[in-house]
């Protein structure tokens, strides 16, 4: 018996080794040669840089972050829709202008969707637009400086959400709503919304050299949701396509009463056709208030212009520009594919994709198949547009991007996965899981002609566990996948600022070789500007001080100040002096009810510091600038109200 | 002759001399090209931030202009002319002393580069921010080199001659050639 039991204790023992053995081989080859291969395909060694721009919409943050692929790094928040306290953006005198609108200042944003202008159907990499959401506006971002240089205000809409896209040649960053209003605003009885509410959708065009926007026109459409929004291209340039919800035109609790209808719509929109109908006089000139607010930057400072009027056009009034395409359960994403054929109406309730055909669309507009109006717009018919279907490819989609080799890539956000088919043959290809809740996904250049693909990025809604616990208030979280081979392979979970909801992305090349690396002061026109010790000065105007200062390492020239009263209004107006990439100087004053400045080589930045006490303050750089940093401070005095200290400053000698 | 005579108007189009001065900051390095008439930076406002860097140290600025600046050109005009007579004119003997003192013209504006450069180095400001000194205790000095590559502090220094000064160079050996080959062409003469 005892001999027995050592026998199967010997056993036993032999056998645990042995297969604890080949567990260890097994695991070995699973994890770590596997996950070492993926590691390098995301390892940008130190010094190195990233193949990728990605610029990474901050949702409620109202910035726009700026990330390398595959990385997955982030460079830069840019200050968009909201003040900045980092640079002063719409802190200082210069930037306040550019967040001014119809409602007065306003200090946050919602932005969402970034889109890089356009040539030819290929991403140029000059300027990225995005859209803000409540208070609508769409923005522009120069890529050279990577500052938002300009920011319009859309009239007639509200909740604006099928933005900013642009059109092939960047003729025109549109802007639809997605919240319907009265057009225009007046005091009505909300249940009243039926048939008297309308949505706007906005034709901004674009100038060619410097980008400047301006609302070309705007098309009064019925007061359904208008949700997404995608340009046509190659063969359906000249028309862009808008996905609808709420065609039922509820007011009130709209999760039932907006789901109703089994099939929504895909609005196409001729906007060639509206333009010459507009260019030739058509249209109607209606009062309106919205702001248009530009960034200059030879003066490194915003001026805002309320404009009083926009065109609008009422579809009825050119036939044949505007037609609705019935598309299932309450689309989301409006995605046109590479070859401007696909029309992709992600309906978000459904299991299945619905794709429309173009060329279908045409056919049917020739044959004049139409199944019926809303408020004069002719419907087509379901079956004569559809060019196929995606079966059962998963729960709740949303958006769809695409590579160059012929395949989409969809979000669902309910089962959590990105799913890969095939165009033409609707056959579901590949899918991987999201962690978690996929909103929206970008392939580089997936919104152009010609993708350039390699990696695809998910942005996720919920990120519960995916990184170290930070309480309850999380980051979001996107995941970078490699589509390059016929199956995505996850890479890199990297967290994200805010809520992106899209991105742009693009080859680094073209961006890189323009970006500024200083303003040149001989092209800095500030009015308050000062080039040199001879130009720094301090001059009242009744209570106003305008303080003409300079910085260049490690001092600030006036850095001695008297003369300043209680209830003084103080403009501190710095110049950085220096002309060498990448050294900024920082300024504070104790008590400063705005925030810092911080002020690139080349340029002038003002605060306004309003002294509500009697003393001797000390303001200095709040940016380690030199070995010196330290040392560059200054000391401002101010007086009782009634004092008759003397207006004088000095910089390295004492004020006698 | 005639090239010999030509070749140091080359100066006039090109620089002269490049000091260059690399750190870890500065990926791009700064530069400085020293011209007959001028000073240049190589990448736009390279002289402002050596002089930005310099200051620390007490390092006076390297000024919009010095003497030389009008007494080169001068110089290489006159020598230029001198040449061009001694090309049509003169014997080959001429075009030995034309050599000599192009090398003795030369030597003296490299000397005098080099007391500027002394003085640029360890003419120091009082109250500069930084002092340095040598481990002997003496005062460290910021001089770049002459010719050649040093290590300054944070900075490797590079100083070497440029295009301008290789046409100089080419004259001066053209001269000493055409001196050369005349000599010969006169003794051949003289056996036929």
């Amino acid at each position: 018996m005892k001999n027995i039991l050592k026998s199967v204790a010997a056993l036993v023992t032999v056998l645990i080794a042995f297969t604890s053995c080949d567990d260890t081989k097994k695991s070995n080859a699973k994890s770590g040669a596997l996950s070492s291969n993926v590691a390098e395909k995301v390892y940008v060694a130190p010094g190195e840089h990233d193949e990728f721009y990605a610029f990474i919409s901050g949702g409620y943050s109202g910035n726009l972050t700026v990330y390398g692929l595959p990385s997955g790094r982030m460079f830069k928040e840019i200050p968009v829709f909201s003040q900045f306290p980092t640079s002063g953006y719409g802190y200082s005198e210069e930037t306040k202008p550019m967040l001014n609108t119809s409602h007065g200042f306003i200090p946050w944003g919602d932005s969402h969707h970034p889109d890089i202008s356009q040539t030819n159907g290929e991403i140029d990499g000059r300027f990225i637009f995005i859209n803000e959401n409540n208070t609508p506006r769409i923005a522009k971002i120069d890529l050279k400086t990577f500052e938002t240089t300009e920011i319009i205000e859309v009239p007639n809409s509200a909740g604006n959400h099928s933005s900013s896209f642009v059109t092939e040649n960047t003729e025109y960053v549109v802007a639809g709503t997605r919240f319907s209003v009265p057009v225009p605003q007046r005091d009505m009885p909300i249940k009243d919304y039926k048939g008297n509410f309308q949505g706007a959708l906005s034709f901004i065009s674009v100038e060619p050299e410097h980008g400047h926007m301006d609302i070309k026109f705007q098309v009064l459409m019925p007061g359904f949701n208008y949700d997404l929004a995608h340009p046509g291209r190659g063969a359906s340039h000249g028309w862009f396509f808008f996905s609808t919800y709420n065609t039922e035109e509820a007011s009130t609790l709209l999760e039932v009463n907006a789901s109703q209808n089994d099939k929504d719509f895909i609005a196409a929109i001729n906007w060639k056709k509206i333009e010459e109908y507009v260019n030739n006089g058509g249209g109607t000139m209606m009062p309106a208030e919205y702001a248009h607010n530009v960034y200059d930057e030879a003066t490194h400072t915003a001026t805002s212009t309320m404009k009083k009027e926009v065109l609008v056009v009422n579809p009825s009034e050119v036939p044949g520009a505007v037609y609705l395409l019935p598309t299932p359960k309450s689309p989301h994403g409006c995605d046109v594919d590479p070859s401007g054929e696909y029309i992709i109406g992600n309906g978000k309730l459904s299991a299945n994709l619905t794709v429309h055909s173009f060329k279908n669309m045409l056919a049917a507009i020739e044959d004049k198949k139409f199944a019926g109006d809303a408020y004069g717009i002719p419907i087509l018919n379901f079956e004569d547009v559809l060019a196929g279907v995606v079966e059962q490819a998963g729960l709740g989609p949303l958006h769809t991007e695409f590579d160059a080799n012929g395949n989409a890539y969809t979000t669902f956000f309910i089962s959590s996965e990105v799913v890969k088919w095939k165009l033409g043959t609707w056959e579901v290809l590949d899918r991987q899981p999201t962690y978690y809740s996929v909103g929206h996904l970008t392939i580089p250049g997936g919104n152009s002609r010609k993708p350039q693909g390699k990696y695809m990025f998910a942005m996720n809604k919920i990120t519960k566990d995916r990184y170290l616990p930070t309480g309850p208030e999380l980051e979001h979280s996107a995941q970078l996948y490699d589509i390059s081979g016929d199956k995505m392979e996850l890479l890199l979970d990297f967290p994200t600022h805010g809520e992106p909801h899209y991105a742009a992305a693009m080859k680094a090349d073209l961006i890189k070789e323009r970006s500024q690396k200083i303003y040149d002061l001989e092209d800095n026109k500030h009015p308050y500007a000062a080039f040199s010790d001879d130009d720094t000065k301090v001059v009242r105007d009744g209570n106003n001080v305008h303080i003409y200062m300079t910085t260049i390492r490690s001092h600030f020239s006036p850095d001695n100040i008297e003369g300043i009263k209680v209830g003084d209004k103080v403009y501190f107006h710095v110049t950085n002096l220096e002309q060498d990439f990448d050294v900024p100087h920082g300024f504070a004053v104790i008590g400063q009810n705005t925030s810092e400045l911080l002020i690139m080589p080349g340029q002038t930045k003002t605060s306004v510091w309003e002294p509500t006490k009697v003393g001797v303050w000390p303001f200095y750089c709040t940016d380690f600038c030199s070995a010196l940093h330290q040392e560059m401070q200054g000391y401002i005095r101010v007086s009782p109200a009634n004092a008759n200290t003397p207006l004088k400053w000095s910089m390295g000698e004492d004020i006698e | 002759m005639l090239l010999a005579a030509i070749l140091p108007l080359g100066l006039f189009l090109f620089p002269l001399w490049k000091i260059t001065l690399e750190a870890p900051q500065y990926p791009t390095p700064l530069g400085m090209y020293i011209h007959i008439n001028d000073f240049s930076d190589a990448n736009p406002h390279d002289i402002k931030n050596i002089n930005l860097m310099n200051h620390y140290v007490g390092m006076k600025y390297i000024p919009d202009a010095i003497p030389e600046f009008k007494i080169f050109p001068a110089g290489i005009i006159i020598t230029t002319i001198i040449g061009l007579a001694i090309a049509f004119k003169g014997n080959y003997k001429w075009f030995l002393y034309w050599f000599i003192l192009m090398v003795v013209l030369s030597s003296a504006g490299l000397y005098d580069f080099y007391i500027w450069e002394h003085d640029y180095g360890h003419n120091l400001d009082p109250k500069a921010i930084m002092k340095f000194t040598n481990p002997d205790g003496t005062q460290m000095g910021f001089q770049p080199p002459l010719f050649g590559s040093k290590d300054i502090l944070n900075f490797r220094a590079h100083s070497y001659p440029r295009l301008g000064a290789l046409f100089l160079g080419l004259g001066i050996a053209t001269s000493l050639m055409a001196y050369l080959v005349g000599k010969k062409n006169h003794k051949n003469s003289l056996d036929m």
